[in-house]
């Protein structure tokens, strides 16, 4: 029920909590101080650029959940 | 500048002529009529999920990105890393808003930004200002994508005085514009499967086999200068580099669709869904962008900037002679050719879009609004055929007589400018509650603050904002784009008071399947 609820307002553009995975992808690599550091590095690379790389990665896992999330018609 | 390294040489060649068959070959590619707009510079608008994936991927992720994020990294370190972040939050971006323009355009065959603004807010004179917008940014983005391909051959020793040194650029540069003519969006959608199977194959190649041979991860990054290892921590009453980092990626992010040449991209797509899927996709991409930019970091480890058979190429080019110099010191001659050829037809698919993305934009939004208003559909496909080749004469030129340096400033100054398109046409998207021509001031305001804070930084992409007491210093695009919608915001209820209905050739149901 509620999962056809959610497609129809998000086939007509409406809000989907979903998207809130989006907003945390961005809101993770915007600001530097999170990140702007060398420890815990990772096979000799500073933390600054692994974690930077790994959030490449669970951004397009978290792009993917929502697209399965919100999208009825996927094959 | 040294010998010539003829087995690198040879391989760019054949490869080169194998891109240049498929670009020809593209023509008869899902048939379609060439004499249509439509066909001719959307491909038709049927590329599916995967030649989307490798259209987009290659559209916007060009040479010169290749080798200027990687010599960004050489020359000023973390800071090149703004590219992840920015590479990040252009997806959900991709995701959130792009179905919804892909619809409308598919609904009303629009092909190019100024189309929807003129039937969105039924002004020509905003669609004008996102016209211009468009083609004048994208102009020296193709200039800059020559120097992405000067910079290889010039690394293969190719070298001559006067007219002979410009000849391989201008071979090139023919061969570009004859099948882009002939073939249209085909043709880089076509070379651009070609172009990424060349460039993963040197991006893992570069990732894997450098670091081996210079010792490891560990001992690469011991090599870094702590200054460039992580971002300077800002001082008292600024945000100093965190905010420059933050401000690039997110400026750079929202400006990145609003280009000509993403658009197309986007539109040849056979379906909003086909670009959803995209959305999750494309960061294969970003991965390996920065992975490209630790090839920065390596160039250092290597020391090629201070060997003395690259010292020429270091005088010509800059730091963007990095990467080629460390291609050079780390592989066999056969793979620098195919690691060479990588860049140059990584060249190539980009400008190609670019000059369709700008001859479909004069030809729509000049051509048929101003000059003949009803042309055939072979009168205007044919239009865009010529305009395109203006284009790439126009960027060649450029590159032949422009020193370098002040191509990458208007390709910031581009930048600067293509983002003042974002309340008109992303936010247009959304909403019509904005007021065409408060639109139109705002982007005359953000645009004319843009170019003359960038004069006043000598052309670098970064202000210093001061405000009560404290010191923002973030990429202009950025804050011209927020002060572009303010003025819009305050100036729209004042302007609805003075003109009419509004008028709007789309429905809200026209923005989804």
């Amino acid at each position: 029920m509620s999962e056809g609820k959610t497609t129809r307002s998000v086939r007509q553009g409406g809000w989907s909590w979903w998207y809130l995975l989006l907003v945390i992808q961005a809101l993770a690599v915007i600001w530097p101080p999170f990140y702007n550091k060398v420890e815990p590095s990772w096979i000799g690379v500073p933390f600054f650029y692994w974690y930077q790389l790994l959030w490449v990665i669970l951004g397009a896992i978290f792009t993917a959940i929502v697209y399965f999330a919100t999208d009825s018609e996927h094959r | 500048m040294a010998e010539i390294n003829w087995t690198a040489l040879i391989i760019f060649i054949v490869l080169f002529a194998l891109i240049t068959y498929l670009g020809f070959a593209a023509a008869h590619w899902r048939k379609g009529d060439l004499d249509v707009l439509n066909e001719w510079g959307l491909g038709g608008r049927r590329f599916g999920t995967v030649i989307t994936w490798f259209l987009i991927g290659g559209d916007l992720y060009t040479a010169y990105t290749f080798i200027a994020v990687p010599a960004l990294a050489f020359g000023a370190g973390a800071i090149a890393f703004f590219a992840v972040p920015y590479t990040v939050i252009i997806y959900p971006i991709l995701f959130l808003v792009f179905p919804r323009l892909w619809y409308v355009c598919h609904k009303h065959n629009y092909i190019t930004a100024g189309d929807f603004v003129r039937g969105r807010y039924g002004n020509r004179w905003l669609a004008l200002a996102i016209t211009v917008t468009g083609i004048v940014a994208t102009m020296p983005y193709i200039a800059l994508q020559l120097v992405g391909l000067q910079v290889v051959i010039g690394a293969m020793g190719v070298s001559g005085t006067g007219y002979a040194a410009d000849l391989p650029l201008i071979i090139a540069f023919v061969i570009l514009a004859a099948f882009t003519y002939s073939s249209g969006l085909r043709a880089p959608a076509s070379i651009a499967i070609v172009k990424d199977i060349l460039i993963y194959i040197t991006a893992f190649a570069a990732v894997i086999f450098i670091p081996i041979q210079l010792g490891g991860f560990a001992k690469i990054f011991a090599a870094i200068p702590p200054a460039k290892m992580l971002l300077a921590v800002p001082g008292a009453n600024t945000t100093g580099s965190y905010g420059v980092y933050a401000t690039l990626a997110l400026g750079s992010a929202l400006a990145l669709f609003l280009y000509p040449h993403s658009l197309t991209g986007i539109l040849s797509a056979s379906s909003g869904h086909a670009i959803r899927r995209n959305a999750a996709m494309l960061p294969g991409y970003s991965f390996m962008l920065g992975l490209l930019a630790l090839v920065g970091f390596f160039a250092i480890a290597a020391g090629v900037g201070t060997a003395p058979e690259f010292a020429a190429g270091f005088k010509q080019f800059g730091n963007n002679f990095a990467i080629p110099a460390l291609f050079l010191h780390s592989f066999p001659s056969w793979f620098v050719g195919i690691a060479f050829a990588a860049v140059g037809i990584g060249a190539l698919v980009p400008a190609a879009i670019m000059s369709i993305a700008a001859a479909n934009l004069y030809t729509r939004n000049i051509h048929r609004e101003f000059i003949n208003q009803n042309p055939t559909d072979k009168e205007e496909a044919q239009m865009a055929k010529w305009v395109s080749l203006i284009v790439k004469l126009g960027a060649l030129i450029f590159i032949l007589f422009v020193p370098t340096p002040y191509a990458i400033q208007l390709q910031l100054l581009g930048g600067i400018w293509i983002v003042q398109t974002l309340p008109a046409v992303l936010l247009g998207v959304y909403t019509r509650w904005f007021n065409d021509w408060a639109l139109l001031v705002g982007w005359a305001v953000g645009t004319g603050a843009g170019t003359a804070m960038a004069a006043v930084m000598n052309f670098t992409p970064n202000y210093p904002l001061a405000f009560a007491g404290y010191t923002f210093t973030g990429y202009t695009a950025f804050y011209t784009v927020i002060l572009n919608l303010v003025v819009a915001m305050v100036l729209t209820p004042l302007f609805n008071t003075m003109s009419g209905k509004p008028v709007d050739a789309t429905v809200s149901a026209d923005y989804h399947a």
